[in-house]
């Protein structure tokens, strides 16, 4: 069996809008590989999220525009309705970034996981141990299987969406933001929780999507940054904190807060200028107008150039016989 | 003499059935800030640091205790005086725009306001010249409708805005939470600068990392009590509460890695207790805790705890710490 769980190649995802097509995803490529959690970062609008969702469920104004997310062999983004139904929470699941809205309010929490246990043939009755022992790691009381969702804080319903999203043991799950609204001492322990899970083999591989740098570091194998749109670097995530590649990366690594620097002594620096429109993106690298080290080739769009098995979008890292 | 003296600040807000219950949102809170300064309020949701903000802004009256600026009550000030002195920016810069102004109208409306004498032309020139003092072209910005612009543009107006008063006190919300992290420290860079410019600012967030980068005091907020406070550098290299100990703990740094095997799930209960609020998440409580309604000490200069068990000597970690330090500023 292949190490690899979901192969990602050139998938195009945009928004379609009156004004033209919006390429929150362009030509994206990567792997996620078994018990491997990845990190996706990057700032807002650079398509991290819109990514996760498409491999969800491509819900209009969402459009697939080409290339392929193939898992077991089949391609997610080309599978009729009814086979995709199969495939998520089994094989492919995601904890959305509003988790705290996702329930619907109408039914008790036993219903809403009964529903889904009933749309893949299994009873919750006969699961109610499994269900038990996944409340406890999120640290739930049974109790709430018999509450409706309004009687539970946001934090509460964020966790049984975990438990909910995570009842087929899914092999690739998706963690859109969860860490975002939530206060240091409960992203910490949301992450616990994560990490738990995946040790005891109820999800396989974890995309985890997030803006957040220093929350991916603590849980991440690999990271890959995104900057508007496209891949911007996929490096083991001690490089891409130590040894940044990409102009972007490096960037980014350097306006984050560190101890021992202050304000009084040391100026930090952020990135001046912003993302390009991307229902309207010229030629060449996506981040030129902002990067310090553009030159004449960066009109150009980088490929995905391969350091030491490290993936870096930036003409910067081409070799001598690379093809321009 | 401080510039804002909070005394013995306290907020109820009724709760429950007729607001039998009461929330104590802050409780019994002092603290000083002096001019040009700038102090961090620190704590989770549900901790009582916005509603100090609102307190001091006026948007909320207290319940008890009293807000001094410039040596006399808030109360007893006009509205249009106080606002001069004393602004606020808040979280979240897309819903604090009317939609359908341009950016020009939200200027206008502070120049109609506070100074309706001052010319056309004149005005046109302030508003250019603040709005190239925090790194903006005014040429892209005027003329446009927020929906145009992106969150750190708009937070960046919204600070513009009230540096045209020139106001002594800015209250920054959360400003940066809903921004991305590469224009975060550019914004934290804008309160640095006016703070060297003499202006005190009050900022209040969730974020420790962010808070030690720029503020020079720090307070430790816990469910309305603050749980310890002083200079920034001594509240983080020698935390003496154990909730300032736990929040550090599990501040996601990329210098250090989270021990993910060690299960600890924080619960906020909503529940008088008589000792210790922090009683019930506490490591390292005993009994006495339960009972004993810890008091702010000061266990070094500008240096505050409220813990029954800080009376133990200055660790040693931070004993070292201190001596490099002041070795190097002497070198």
């Amino acid at each position: 069996m292949s190490d690899v769980v979901l192969k990602v190649k050139s998938l195009k995802v945009y928004y379609s809008t009156l004004h033209g097509n919006v390429k929150a995803v362009d030509d994206v490529d990567f792997e996620i590989v078994r018990k491997e959690v990845l990190g996706i970062a990057g700032e807002s609008g650079c398509g991290k999220s819109t990514l996760g969702n498409a491999l969800i469920l491509l819900k209009p104004p969402m459009r697939y525009h080409g290339g392929e997310a193939i898992m077991d062999e089949k391609n997610l983004m080309t599978l009729p309705k009814k086979e995709m139904r199969k495939v998520r929470y089994r094989k492919i699941s995601i904890i959305p970034q509003y988790a705290m809205d996702a329930l619907n309010p109408t039914k008790k929490i036993r219903e809403i996981m009964q529903d889904l246990l009933k749309e893949h043939g299994e009873n919750l009755e006969k699961k109610l141990d499994i269900v038990d022992e996944r409340l406890q790691i999120v640290n739930l009381p049974k109790a709430v299987l018999n509450m409706y969702p309004v009687e539970l804080s946001g934090g509460m319903k964020q966790r049984v969406v975990m438990v909910i999203s995570t009842l087929l043991n899914p092999d690739l799950l998706i963690a859109d933001e969860i860490t975002s609204a939530l206060d240091v001492s409960s992203q910490k322990a949301v992450v616990q929780m994560l990490h738990r899970m995946k040790e005891e083999r109820i999800v396989g591989s974890i995309a985890f999507v997030t803006h957040d740098l220093a929350v991916l570091y603590q849980i991440a194998q690999r990271i890959m940054i995104m900057y508007a749109g496209k891949v911007a670097e996929i490096s083991p995530t001690e490089k891409i904190v130590n040894q940044p590649l990409h102009p972007y990366t490096k960037m980014l690594m350097a306006s984050l807060p560190k101890m021992g620097v202050r304000y009084n002594e040391i100026k930090l620096k952020g990135i001046s200028g912003y993302p390009p429109n991307l229902l309207n993106i010229g030629p060449g690298c996506r981040f030129m107008g902002r990067c310090p080290f553009a030159f004449e080739l960066c009109t150009k769009d980088p490929p995905l150039f391969d350091i030491d098995g490290r993936k870096v979008a930036c003409w910067i890292y081409r070799s001598e016989g690379d093809e321009i | 003499m401080s510039l804002i003296e909070v005394k013995n600040l306290t907020k109820e807000f009724p709760l429950g059935f007729l607001g039998r219950i009461k929330l104590k949102a802050v409780d019994n809170v002092s603290f000083e800030l002096d001019e040009s300064k700038l102090i961090s309020v620190i704590g989770e949701s549900g901790s009582g640091k916005t509603t100090i903000g609102k307190l001091i802004l006026r948007l909320l009256k207290p319940t008890g205790g009293q807000i001094i600026f410039n040596g006399k009550d808030i109360k007893s000030f006009k509205p249009k005086d106080y606002y001069r002195n004393v602004q606020g920016i808040f979280q979240d810069p897309y819903s604090s725009f009317n939609p359908v102004y341009k950016i020009d109208r939200i200027f206008e409306l502070v120049f109609d306001e506070f100074m309706p004498q001052l010319h056309r032309n004149q005005r046109q020139k302030e508003i250019e010249e603040i709005l190239i003092s925090v790194g903006m072209n005014p040429s892209q910005i005027l003329g446009k409708y927020p929906h145009q612009l992106s969150g750190g543009q708009l937070q960046r107006i919204l600070i513009a805005r009230t540096l045209l008063l020139k106001p002594k006190v800015l209250i920054a919300d959360e400003i940066i939470s809903m921004l991305d992290a590469s224009t975060r420290v550019d914004i934290l860079g804008f309160l640095g600068e006016l703070k060297q410019k003499g202006m005190s600012v009050i900022f209040i967030t969730h974020d420790l990392s962010f808070g030690y980068y720029i503020s020079d005091e720090t307070i430790i907020l816990y469910k309305g009590s603050i749980m310890e406070m002083g200079d920034t550098i001594k509240v983080f290299h020698n935390p003496m509460h154990p909730y300032t100990r736990m929040l550090l703990e599990s501040v996601p740094s990329i210098e250090k890695k989270w021990d993910l095997e060690k299960f600890f799930v924080p619960e906020i209960v909503h529940k008088e207790i008589s000792g210790c609020k922090f009683y019930e998440r506490c490591s390292e409580a005993t009994d006495e805790c339960k009972r004993q309604v810890p008091q702010l000490v000061e266990i070094e200069e500008n240096h505050r705890v409220a813990c029954i068990k800080s009376d133990v000597s200055v660790r040693t970690e931070w004993k070292n710490f201190e001596s490099s330090r002041k070795s190097d500023s002497v070198g």
